[in-house]
């Protein structure tokens, strides 16, 4: 186990290099930024030219690369094109994100176990029917179509709710915005708590259980949902990491001020420092959840070695 | 059963951590505070680094400088000056009202603007609207167009004593005084030089309000300044600037009273925005306008006789019912270059471009045909799409050319992605076909809307549109002493455009606001920006 | 479609565990790799009257769902193919005045915002949509099924490689790609979109028909054939991949449900399909915003689409089941 973990943590270094300099190449390639900081106005050649010296835009690919590498060991993650610093932004924008990842979460786990295990329990009935086809819709519906749609409604026309969220970006606030970027993995929670439930309903323990006479409730509760949950405690895991970053278009229509918004405006303005710097952080967030969920399958499930 | 009681363990961390993450929100608003929607600034919030408008609002609330534009009018009134001399349109006496001060104290003297105008010419600060000191003797020294400052300060300016200053010009420029009101001319204390990076995160200034908080990319709260000397005291008790990245979210909120005022009303809500506010919406000129400029330095459009085909393409847009059915009249159809804004006195004169502004979809098609049709048979408009409505009025010009030339095909679009890439392809002068291009206005004269758009390698000539006669006729205006006759040669040259049509005048935009009934007394100025201070709660 | 990102999660209705002794596969944790159990069931191949496939046939025939949503999806490809069978107007022929009216003789969905018609661009719009949706879907499965099984057949510093390349991937943020590929290819064609779509895509197909080869190539079946003499070439195609590619097609049907509404989610963000073209994510994020003022105009694009992803989504379900034996 202690090989494996150092292993993977090993390779997550030549990873961590290979996205930076990705994103990296994918915002140099996007092209110079510095004249759409001067407004419509042409830019001033002078004071354009001492600005692309400042942010290292002058200088060849691989040197901006390595120059910000060197920042970043440093734990220096520069400043934003409106003099910001991106630790500041980042301290701002990770804490609201994680805030309505978690609400998320929370939104997939009840609602997705409930109706998974319902179905589950009821396979081919008009439960089960109904559940698959509801999650199936909801599936095919884009984000920012249901976003707009459930923000006008609960929001504007018959006031239920918040239509936006403010600055402080309370836990009341986020529930909306949370189902909304809940809904698509909520789909596959329930059908994987559904396959799950199904199958181990037949399975020998669950049989010899009905057949000690144990009340049902306590078959489903203590039996049957705490084995099936292993593949959803997983599916869980990863969905945390995706969900922490691409929050893009929840977070826009909703007006949340977290990473996704960042990087939203980091991207349209071409602001390198932004941009890299929360990526950075994501696709550690993204690598170390994945190391988690392994790690955690095989703690979850005794059947798993790792060499 | 061991994994069973871990997974367990783990909902329960995910629950804690809820709880815990819900922890430290303050809620609550605050009475009599505005809250106002807001775009994040660009660039830092110092005066001569900001050049966009949601900077430009904070500025507005936090300075004031030599002059003031009339929040009605535009005219540009003294506000910290007391007089400003001249005997021969060059040399300015600058004489400054006693009595101001910054928020944190400090006397707002002669030095406050000679060493803030200093700090904004030089080459080294990196500020963005250095060359709005370009007029003054000695910019090329401190702002050379290659190599490095050789001097600090600007010489043309000299302090006298504490409340005189003089400003010695490069040229004779009889109207200067009246571009002072503008935000890079604001005075400076003496925190910014001696500790930017504090006064940076948390901006002093000598205007109606001081800066509360900053919640970078979010929030900001000002709240009004007691003591402060000017006679546009603040009516409420402060302003809480939101960041909204999309503005139908900021319109939801007004409409759901989260909000109190959106000063840029999204073109899908306009339909509705009688029946939801009432009279609680402002829709008034403001000085912007939006052109499609031809781009002239490619021989396929500035060949002669092609003026034929840019004035054909000109009546093939059906101004009036885009500006009606799209932006439901919170845009005017075009008939010059400028801006209504600037009021006749200003030297605006509606129908310059004659009957090449109006839809004659059959004059059109055959203006075409005689200027030998477009070239490559087909023509595209580009502009960025990553703000404002770009994406709808460009394809009901491109629906309304192809209609009137009978063949769907003939204009087609090209979004760009982002306001960087389209900056750059029209700088490295890569466009093909016509493109975007608005103009705001950075005080309210006619020459600028005029000389820095068409004149010969000026700085904002992005079709690198040439014309003798047009150059002629701006260098006469300039030097013309009385204020109408510069008008009416800054007119004549106007027509010069009406005639080769180097840029298509599409429309002149509104300011448009929205505001809820717990506010009162909203305007707008001619900048299309708030005038916060005024604002009523209650 | 998920807003964060354009992978469909790992195909749920597995759970078997991953194979034990070496790395799981990272994003899908145990919900990705699927084919443990398939082991048993995909073994006989040969001697037997029905195999696998036919079997499979078999149930499908009978199968409602698949009737159903292969009946829709036939349809659909067939107004792509050929959209003035049922619409003869001219999408691009839009006359302002007529901008966001509601239904009239002879267009029965009304006028969007430029007063285009509704129905006429409804039609229109399927084949880009649709093309978008099996080419990234092709794409993606090959690259990934190919990547993803010799991954799984060599193992090792290639298997290592790989894995580590796809979380490279799964790391670039949607739009900042689609704005990069955008900003590169000059003219909105299809194929940027298409292409971009793959790149995103191919390394959950990856994951799966790596997770799949990894599993056959331990059966006995392909020891004996090595033992035969076979060499690489002949047991990854002849033995190997026949027996693997059915969770990969079950996740690729699945997938290009996915596409298609992510096609819409870059045209929201305006990185994706530009006019000319015509495309229901185009018409759905102009009219995502009209939703007050004419919600007709988002009603039938919108529908088009969620009855297109839902068919290609059933279909990939019917597919699954019909190849699961556990689940007959």
């Amino acid at each position: 186990m202690g090989r494996y973990v150092i292993r993977r943590l090993l390779q997550m270094i030549p990873v961590f290099i290979g996205s930076t300099f990705l994103i990296f190449f994918m915002v140099y390639a996007l092209g110079d930024p510095v004249a759409a900081l001067f407004g419509d106005k042409a830019p001033d050649p002078a004071t354009a030219a001492r600005i692309r010296a400042e942010l290292y835009l002058d200088q060849p690919l691989w040197k901006q690369y390595g120059h910000y590498m060197g920042q970043i060991l440093g734990g220096e993650f520069g400043t934003a094109f409106n003099g910001q610093k991106v630790t500041e932004l980042m301290a701002d924008a990770f804490p609201v994100t994680l805030r309505l990842t978690l609400v998320a979460i929370a939104v997939e786990i009840v609602v997705g176990i409930v109706l998974g295990v319902l179905s589950g329990l009821r396979r081919g009935r008009t439960v089960d029917t109904t559940v698959l086809l509801l999650t199936l819709v909801v599936v095919s519906i884009p984000t920012f179509v249901s976003g707009y749609v459930l923000q006008y409604l609960l929001g504007a026309k018959w006031g239920w709710v918040s239509p936006s969220v403010s600055p402080e970006a309370r836990l009341d606030e986020l529930i909306l915005p949370g189902v909304v970027l809940a809904l698509t993995s909520l789909a596959y929670v329930t059908r994987l708590t559904r396959t799950s439930v199904a199958e181990n309903s037949r399975a020998d323990y669950i049989r010899t259980a009905v057949a000690k006479g144990l009340p049902p409730r306590r078959i489903i509760g203590r039996h049957l949902l705490r084995n099936s949950l292993i593949p959803v405690v997983t599916f869980i895991g990863t969905d945390v990491g995706a969900l922490m970053g691409g929050a893009i278009v929840t977070e826009r229509i909703f007006n949340i001020h977290g990473v996704g918004y960042q990087l939203y405006q980091g991207i349209l303005r071409q602001n390198s420092p932004t941009v890299v710097g929360f990526v950075t952080i994501l696709v550690l967030v993204f690598l170390m959840a994945n190391l988690v969920v392994d790690l955690l399958y095989a703690v979850l499930d005794p059947r798993i070695r790792y060499a | 059963m061991r994994g069973v009681a871990r997974a367990r363990w783990a909902v329960g961390a995910v629950a804690v951590a809820l709880v815990a993450a819900g922890c430290g929100g303050t809620a609550g608003e605050s009475k009599g505070v505005v809250r106002a929607s807001w775009g994040d600034p660009q660039n830092p919030l110092e005066p001569a680094n900001t050049n966009e408008v949601q900077g430009g609002k904070v500025l507005a609330m936090l300075f004031r400088g030599l002059k003031r534009y009339d929040p009605k009018s535009g005219a540009a009134e003294n506000m910290l000056a007391d007089k400003i001399d001249t005997s021969d349109q060059q040399n300015f006496t600058i004489t400054l009202k006693d009595g101001w001060t910054f928020s944190n104290g400090e006397k707002v003297t002669a030095h406050s603007f000679v060493d803030a105008w200093n700090y904004a010419a030089n080459l080294d600060n990196k500020q963005k609207n250095a060359s709005f000191f370009e007029y003054v003797e000695g910019y090329d020294k401190v702002h050379p167009a290659s190599g490095n400052a050789t001097a600090k300060t600007l010489p043309g300016l000299a302090v006298k004593d504490d409340r005189t200053f003089t400003v010695r010009l490069r040229t004779k420029f009889s109207t200067w005084p009246d571009t002072l009101g503008y935000a890079a001319y604001s005075p400076l204390p003496r925190a910014f030089f001696d500790n930017h990076a504090a006064w940076l995160k948390k901006p002093i200034g000598n205007g109606p309000y001081t800066i509360d908080s900053y919640h970078k990319g979010s929030a900001m709260r000002l709240t009004r300044w007691d003591a402060y000397p000017g006679p546009d005291k603040a009516q409420n008790a402060g302003v809480e600037l939101r960041v909204y990245t999309d503005n139908n979210t900021a319109y939801t909120d007004l409409q759901a009273n989260n909000l109190d005022l959106v000063d840029d009303i999204p073109s899908t809500q306009l339909k509705n925005v009688k029946k939801d506010l009432g009279d609680r919406y402002i829709n008034q000129p403001a000085g912007i306008i939006q052109t499609l400029d031809f781009p002239m330095y490619d021989p396929n459009w500035s060949k002669p006789g092609l003026e034929k085909v840019r004035r054909g393409l000109s009546m093939a847009i059906n101004r009036d019912q885009i500006t009606e059915q799209i932006y439901r009249k919170t845009r005017t159809p075009a008939t010059d270059w400028t801006s209504p804004a600037l009021g006749e006195a200003g030297g605006y004169k509606a129908g310059l471009c004659g009957d090449a502004c109006g839809y004659d979809p059959a004059a059109a098609k055959k203006l075409i045909q005689d200027g030998g049709g477009l070239p490559g048979g087909r023509i595209t408009l580009t502009s960025n799409v990553d703000t404002g409505s770009h994406r709808v009025w460009m394809d009901a010009v491109c629906n309304s050319i192809n209609n009137a030339l009978n063949n769907d095909r003939a204009c087609t679009v090209n979004p760009v992605g982002t306001f960087a890439d389209f900056r750059n392809q029209i700088s490295e002068q890569r466009m093909t076909g016509p493109f975007r291009s608005g103009w705001q206005m950075d005080y309210p004269l006619i020459q600028n809307f005029l000389q820095p758009l068409y004149y010969t390698g000026a700085s904002s000539n992005y079709g690198k549109f040439s014309s003798p006669q047009f150059d002629n006729l701006v260098d006469e205006a300039n030097a013309e002493s009385s204020a109408d006759a510069a008008n009416a040669k800054f007119q004549d040259a106007e027509k010069i455009l009406a005639d080769q049509m180097p840029a298509i005048p599409l429309w002149y935009q509104n300011g448009s606001a929205g505001y809820s009934d717990r506010i009162s007394d909203v305007t707008l100025n001619p900048f299309s920006v708030p005038v916060y201070e005024q604002i009523k709660v209650g | 479609m998920p807003d964060h990102g354009p992978l469909p999660p790992p195909d749920p209705d597995r759970v078997t565990p991953p194979e034990p002794e070496e790395i799981i596969t990272p994003a899908g944790g145990g919900a990705m790799s699927l084919a443990t159990s398939e082991a048993e069931t995909l073994e006989p191949v040969s001697g037997k009257a029905r195999s696998l496939w036919s079997d499979a046939w078999h149930d499908l025939r009978r199968n409602p769902v698949f009737v159903v949503s292969a009946l829709i999806i036939l349809f659909l490809v067939l107004i792509a193919l050929w959209p003035g069978l049922i619409a003869g107007g001219n999408p691009l022929t839009c006359d302002l005045a007529k901008a966001q009216d509601g239904p009239a003789p002879g267009h029965p969905f009304g006028f969007d915002a430029q007063g285009c018609d509704v129905y006429t661009r409804t039609v229109h719009g399927a084949r880009a949509s649709i093309t978008v949706g099996i080419c990234a879907t092709a794409g993606a499965t090959l690259l990934g099924s190919v990547l993803g099984g010799l991954a799984g057949y060599y193992g090792g510093w290639w298997d290592a490689l790989l894995s580590r390349l796809a979380d490279v991937f799964f790391g670039i943020p949607i739009i900042l790609g689609g704005l990069v590929f955008l900003s590169v290819v000059p003219s909105g064609s299809l194929w940027p979109v298409v292409g971009f779509i793959v790149l995103l895509g191919w390394p959950q197909i990856a994951r799966i028909a790596r997770g799949s080869v990894v599993t056959v190539k331990q059966n006995d079946y392909v020891q004996a054939a090595r033992a035969l003499g076979a060499g690489d070439r002949r047991l990854l195609l002849r033995h190997i991949a026949p027996n693997a590619v059915a969770p990969v097609i079950v996740v690729a049907t699945i997938a290009l449900g996915t596409y298609i509404a992510l096609e819409a989610t870059l045209s929201f963000l305006g990185v994706g399909l530009k006019p000319p073209t015509v495309s229901w994510g185009i018409d759905i994020s102009s009219a995502s915003v009209q939703i007050r003022n004419a919600p007709h105009m988002l009603l039938w694009p919108a529908g088009a689409l969620s009855i297109t992803v839902l068919a290609f989504i059933m279909l990939g379900d019917a597919v699954r089941d019909a190849l699961d034996p556990k689940l007959r």
